[in-house]
């Protein structure tokens, strides 16, 4: 089974649970008054989960067709693409989302820069250190100072 | 509307305005010359700053120019290097790429740049003259049409959108409706499919699933696969043309601007579509000798996609600025950084802030003009500048997006979220799903719903559907629209490898 088809039956999970919130649990808080209301909260939501899985399962059995063609990047041959590089970017930007709190911005954006442009394969480290450094200081200081965007700058035990 | 011309024109020549369409016109111009980069990630990006700066009309002026400086950078890399950055662009690479390699690379980016310049700015004329009448007449419109109308949009973007496969798209625009759901509706007050979460009480971020659904995963594409950026040897020289050969291209021009302009108007059909049109429509009423040089470097190819793209752009900004309903993905994120400034754009815009419309409208004019005197003499070393930094370029770009999504909601949970949309983003992206449909579907989704109980209360039930004739008729026009399955061959093929969504 292809990946969109894949993609399309994960889709048709969602489709259902979401119905069944919709169908089934979501009227049962509804106050009294609301009741008497044409419309329901779950009104819409029935609806599109109705759409939804209609239009799911016509990729399902594939009655639509997809002609074979030449995509940008093929998912089959994924492995032959640069996917680790890729994968350590992913988790870097969750290494980075978690850090960016405790470990203040100037620090966590800096080895984020850092190590992003090493995991490309960039080993000039006297122009990357400094193009971060200074990316890092100046955006800090766009969003802090002119956007009036608080960011906690460093760590806590530096009294960031 | 001479007042309205000139309060505009005060608007946009306000010192920090003319700033915001020069440096939103160098920003695109330089990120959409990237192969990747379309359009929609750079104004994804920008959307923090411009909402930040707390002023609707500086803010739309600001990411009006990044979107008609992308489409111009977008060109220059379909000419320089056959690598077009931006999918309305790909039918400039088709004479512009023979002609750069016949040595006349600063002929064709002229050609480009006075076509692109004369459609933006007939486009915006045209866009001056149509959008007034068109708001008086959605004035007219009871939230029954607006729900109706809201359909007909959603069903011609996912008819004509993507990749000419319709129930794609239908899947993707119900899931965008279906994520707009989730969290406190405005209508009801109730918290609605969050899972107990409390972050999700909000709703999702409309500029984290912005960011996710473009600009993660067109970075995360140039990681897995590096496009090539050499070719630009620096040799552009020679930028002036003829008087002949402004002469061949004029019609061109005239032609092209209306029907892009007209193009860009409807819903789901934009820069892409009007430049294939475009550049077919001029091959096939040129003369016979003309039509074989076609494909060979052709000035008259050239200025038909070129005035076309840029006409379309434009044309597209008339159902967002006049009835609320964006037709495209870039719309579609400008209607939500709108939004988010407490503009409501619509047929009131006109009447209520009469200011920011008309200054969008005359930054138009001011945005084309920066860019044919502006950018085409920085060109030369703009195609330098990029020859540098993927290295560098990618972990900005990743890190701007994080940026964007953490200012906005200051919060590191958005981030999360952030990161896992863009994965499954990516993973659509893998397997032909149009992303632009879902972000449409999720910014339409809280308005289509407010229209639906509306009416649904006015009519004490569905009623409305059969009661109201129009709006009968819209939803009759809706159901053709997806049950018509046509375009989807010329779709496909007109969506190259190494592209970007355009519009």
């Amino acid at each position: 089974m292809a990946l969109d088809r894949w993609i399309a039956l994960v889709l048709l999970g969602i489709c259902l649970a979401y119905g069944y919130a919709a169908w089934f649990t979501m009227d049962g808080s509804l106050a009294p008054f609301m009741r008497r209301n044409p419309i329901w909260p779950s009104t819409f939501p029935k609806m599109l989960s109705v759409l939804g899985i209609i239009a799911t399962l016509f990729i399902l059995i594939g009655a639509e067709k997809s002609g074979p063609k030449e995509a940008d990047i093929d998912y089959r041959r994924l492995h032959e693409y640069h996917l680790g590089q890729a994968l350590i970017l992913l988790a870097l930007m969750v290494v980075y989302a978690l850090s960016l709190r405790p470990m203040g911005f100037l620090i966590s954006t800096s080895l984020f820069l850092i190590l992003g442009s090493f995991t490309l394969g960039e080993r000039k480290w006297h122009i990357m250190v400094p193009v971060a450094l200074i990316a890092t200081v100046f955006v800090w200081y766009l969003v802090q100072e002119v956007l009036g965007i608080y960011m906690r700058p460093l760590p806590g035990f530096l009294g960031g | 509307m001479l007042e309205g011309l000139l309060i505009g024109l005060t608007t946009a020549l306000s010192v920090q305005n003319l700033l915001m369409v020069i440096a939103g016109c160098l920003i695109g111009t330089f990120i959409g010359m990237l192969p990747g980069l379309g359009p929609m990630s750079i104004i994804a990006i920008m959307i923090p700053v411009a909402i930040s700066m707390g002023d609707p009309s500086a803010a739309l002026i600001l990411l009006a120019g990044v979107y008609y400086g992308a489409i111009f950078g977008g060109s220059t890399s379909s000419i320089l290097l056959n690598a077009p950055g931006v999918a309305g662009t790909v039918a400039s690479s088709f004479d512009g790429y023979p002609m750069a390699r016949q040595g006349k690379a600063g002929k064709a980016l002229t050609i480009a740049a006075i076509a692109s310049f004369a459609g933006g700015t007939l486009g915006a004329l045209l866009l001056m003259i149509f959008a007034p009448a068109l708001s008086s007449v959605a004035l007219l419109f009871h939230s029954a049409e607006y729900f109706a109308l809201m359909v007909v949009g959603l069903s011609a973007i996912a008819a004509f959108a993507g990749t000419g496969q319709v129930a794609k798209a239908m899947i993707m625009t119900i899931l965008g409706l279906i994520m707009a759901t989730v969290g406190e509706g405005a209508l009801f007050n109730l918290p609605r499919f969050t899972m107990g979460i409390m972050d999700l009480q909000s709703g999702f971020g409309f500029i984290t699933l912005a960011m996710a659904m473009f600009a993660l995963p067109e970075a995360l594409f140039l990681v897995l696969k590096p496009k090539n950026l050499q070719g630009g040897d620096g040799d552009i020289k020679d930028l002036r043309i003829s008087r002949s050969e402004a002469r061949a291209i004029a019609p061109v021009i005239g032609r092209q601007s209306l029907q892009g302009f007209f193009i860009g108007v409807l819903p789901g059909a934009g820069a892409t579509i009007a430049s294939f049109l475009g550049y077919a429509v001029e091959r096939n009423i040129a003369p016979k000798a003309e039509q074989d040089e076609f494909g060979k470097g052709s000035i008259k190819g050239l200025a038909a996609p070129e005035t076309a793209n840029n006409a379309a752009c434009t044309g597209s900004f008339v159902p967002l600025l006049t009835l609320g309903i964006p037709g495209s993905g870039t719309t579609a994120i400008l209607l939500g950084a709108l939004i988010a400034l407490n503009v409501t754009p619509g047929p009131r815009l006109m009447v209520d802030d009469p200011q920011i419309f008309w200054a969008v409208i005359m930054s138009m004019f001011i945005g084309n003009l920066v860019l044919l005197i502006l950018n085409l003499p920085l060109i030369p070393y703009i195609a330098k500048v990029l020859a540098v930094p993927r290295n560098y370029l990618i972990p900005f770009i990743l890190f701007f997006t994080l940026m964007g999504a953490y200012i906005g909601q200051n919060n590191a949970t958005e981030l999360l979220l952030l990161v896992g949309f863009g994965i499954c983003a990516t993973a659509l992206k893998f397997a032909d799903y149009p992303l632009a449909p879902l972000l449409i579907g999720f910014i339409l989704g809280g308005m289509m719903e407010d229209n639906f109980a509306r009416s649904m209360q006015l009519y004490d039930g569905v009623a409305f559907i059969w009661e109201r004739p129009m709006t009968l008729a819209l939803l009759v026009i809706a159901a053709i629209l997806v049950v018509l399955p046509s375009y989807r061959a010329r779709r496909a093929r007109a969506r190259d490898a190494g592209i970007a969504d355009g519009d």
